[in-house]
């Protein structure tokens, strides 16, 4: 069984809210990224996203903008981001890990060589923003290698693409709780409440909500119609600095750990 | 000699294309995030429509002629076809539209459009800074608010067009991400319009982005085809041997082209932007020197390393500086119907000054990358031959780049 469908499947038998973590790879430092991982899944993370560093990543606000300059300019690329999946793996089987990133560099790559590095090195799904289903073919080869093709869903979504969203979606649908680029703080709880809702009845897969989850209030507010959040901007400001990868290590943990108890608390 | 352009697509009829999905065969598409998806859908529904209304159709043909002043002649380079001994040359001379740039053609329906579908706010990205202002100045005409996205590097280049949008009411927001060029103004405008998608309509200035831009700003442009057709037919009788302009995101090329797409006698030639030499590596010839990539929300070809990280361009001209290109022109590459070559920025420099003596015309160093190509087509052609060249634009805009490059303080 993919380890997403696993995770979430045990999430409902617990009654849990999902915590779904995103850093990008290499970033603070390239050597951070493993020990990173590895606190989130102590602090509680159900799921790891990782995001892939690209040079133009138009959907992310200037936070993780700047944390994609900083792993590329630490000569980050897509072999040492598997690379590090590979090493996570070693010491965790259980925890699923979602690569998030741009077309390009798997365009470059091709689409089945990614596919099959990707699955060997424990991959269990992708969230390529900058291909809605519409364009859905182009990713065939991962879906068919067993990665799942995560899908956003927006509030400017329109009722009929909402129904085709929900019946495509697999892994969980990545419910965006705002119009707007990653980092901004707009999040209105009660707008998307009714929203959310809807989508998870008629959703086939798990509903995750991000964009303006910043911390424990605000993932527990989301977490009470939500079956999974997500939590990325606040994260990798937090990690922004850190001196060394045990730093790091421990800045993530001390910053989702009580994320997690909020979540717990119910 | 004859360029064999090497052809991969069979393709019968050009205007075929794009089909409903925004596909010039395997380019082209959306490739956006979800949110989107919606703006855009709103926009091809609107566009689709209005675009085969009469009302819009004439208000669009009235502004064309009383206020960018269309059609724009051609002019009989005499003196330069003398010199170069081959092939007429023959200039498109879209430097004599208000504000001085092929731009304006787009802004003006664009703008048209943002009033039809009720968005008070217009944002565009500029790299020479043309289409900010072809931007700014019809959103005061029609009384839009204006925002202007440019990179830091072209900002410091292209210091008249930054001053003239000020004075025209936009306001212009410096990028300071990336190479701070035409790429990161569009990564930055798309994050704004994503952010402001009720109230805010894009008017990308290229033929680029995600479906319907690159036929949309294709159509609005093809108007500088349709005239150039007409005039050769009617001024000499015959259409041209071979068609010449510089490609950037592809505008102004896609506009003369266009209307010759199914003439399969007449060469449509490219000139992109090889900056130091196309050997360097330090230009900005995605066709010539790039790879099929997704950038900006469509298929085309993309200047990227092996990892699919773009990589940063060089051209002496900011209005080329751009790593991707429209999809229609990776569409007439493959399909071998149209050719794309490499001109330098000292070759364009030459063409320049060369123009500014025997013609008296300073055109902007976009356009003398065109004009350098034509000139070198010309010369291996016979004397009754056309060479027909879109002077997309005038280079008042460049003359403190020139100056400063030449070492001289004006
Ligand atoms: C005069 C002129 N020509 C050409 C270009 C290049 O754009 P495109 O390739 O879209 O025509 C520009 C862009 O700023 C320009 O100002």
């Amino acid at each position: 069984m993919n380890r997403i469908d696993q995770r979430f499947a045990e999430l409902k038998a617990a009654g849990r809210t999902g915590l779904i973590p995103f850093i990008t790879a290499g970033d603070p430092a390239p050597e951070a990224t493993v020990p990173v991982m590895h606190a989130l899944v102590r602090a509680g993370a159900d799921v790891i996203e990782l995001g892939m560093p690209f040079s133009e990543p138009m959907a992310d606000g200037p936070v993780i903008q700047h944390a994609n300059e900083r792993a590329l300019a630490r000569g980050v690329g897509l072999s040492d981001v598997l690379e590090m999946v590979r090493a996570f793996r070693a010491n965790d089987a259980t925890t699923p890990v979602l690569l998030m990133g741009y077309l390009n560099p798997v365009e470059i790559r091709g689409y089945a060589r990614f596919a099959a590095e990707a699955v060997a090195a424990g991959v269990d799904g992708t969230l390529i923003v900058d291909c809605p289903v519409e364009e859905g073919d182009t990713l065939m080869p991962l879906r068919e290698a067993g990665l799942r093709q995560i899908l956003l869903a927006a509030p400017t979504t329109a009722p009929g693409r909402m129904a085709r969203l929900c019946e495509a979606a697999e892994g969980f649908l990545y419910y965006v709780s705002f119009a707007g680029i990653t980092g901004a703080a707009r999040l209105s709880v009660d707008d998307i409440a009714e929203r959310v809702s809807q989508i998870r009845a008629a959703a086939k897969a798990p509903v995750a909500v991000g964009f303006g989850v910043r911390d424990a209030a605000s993932a527990k507010a989301i977490g009470a119609f939500a079956d999974a959040v997500v939590i990325g901007s606040a994260l990798v400001d937090t990690l922004d600095g850190a001196a060394s990868a045990d730093e790091a290590a421990t800045r993530a943990h001390d910053f989702l750990a009580p994320v997690r108890q909020a979540l717990d608390a119910g | 000699m004859q360029m064999q352009a090497m052809a991969t697509l069979n393709v019968d009829d050009f205007y075929a294309y794009p089909d409903e999905h925004g596909r010039f065969g395997p380019y082209g598409g959306v490739f956006v995030a979800e949110t989107l998806m919606a703006p855009l859908a709103e926009l091809t529904e609107a566009y689709e429509r209005l675009s085969r209304d009469p009302e819009f159709i004439a208000e669009l043909d009235r502004d064309l002629q009383h206020y960018v002043g269309r059609p724009s002649p051609i002019y009989h380079a005499e003196r330069l076809s003398r010199e170069v001994g081959g092939a007429q040359i023959l200039f498109k001379r879209e430097d004599l539209n208000h504000t001085g740039a092929h731009k304006i053609n787009n802004t003006v329906g664009q703008a048209l459009l943002a009033r039809h579908m009720g968005k008070p706010r217009v944002i565009a990205e500029t790299g020479a800074g043309q289409h900010g202002v072809a931007t700014a100045t019809v959103a005061a005409r029609l009384g839009l608010k204006c925002v202007v996205y440019m990179g830091a590097t072209d900002i410091e280049r292209q210091k008249i067009n930054v001053y003239r949008m000020k004075l025209l009411g936009a306001e212009v927001v410096p990028v300071t991400s990336g190479s701070k060029t035409l790429k990161d103004a569009l990564n930055e405008a798309m994050r704004d319009w994503v952010t402001n998608v009720a109230d805010t309509f894009y008017v990308i200035g290229t033929v680029a982005g995600p479906h319907p831009y690159p036929k949309m700003v294709r159509d609005f442009n093809a108007i500088v085809g349709r005239e150039a057709r007409a005039q050769m037919l009617e001024q000499y009788g015959q259409l041209p041997d071979a068609v010449t302009a510089c490609v950037g995101g592809g505008s102004n090329a896609m506009g003369i082209f266009h209307a010759f797409l199914n003439d399969r006698d007449v060469r449509l030639v490219g000139a992109e932007a090889a900056g130091d030499g196309m050997d360097t590596g330090r230009h900005a010839a995605s066709l010539a020197a790039g790879r099929p990539g997704v950038l900006h929300g469509n298929r085309t070809y993309v200047l990227c390393d092996d990892d699919g990280q773009i990589t940063e361009t060089h051209s002496v001209s900011a209005g080329l500086d751009y790593p991707g290109v429209g999809p229609e022109h990776a569409f007439l590459k493959d399909a071998g119907r149209a050719e794309y070559v490499g001109v330098s920025d000292d070759e364009a420099l030459q063409a320049f000054h060369r123009i500014a003596r025997t013609e008296g015309i300073l055109a902007a160093l976009e356009s003398s990358h065109a004009i350098a190509q034509a000139i070198k087509l010309a010369r291996d052609m016979p004397r009754d031959a056309y060479v027909l060249c879109n002077l997309s634009g005038r280079g008042d805009k460049d003359v403190h780049t020139i100056a400063a490059r030449e070492g001289v303080q004006v």
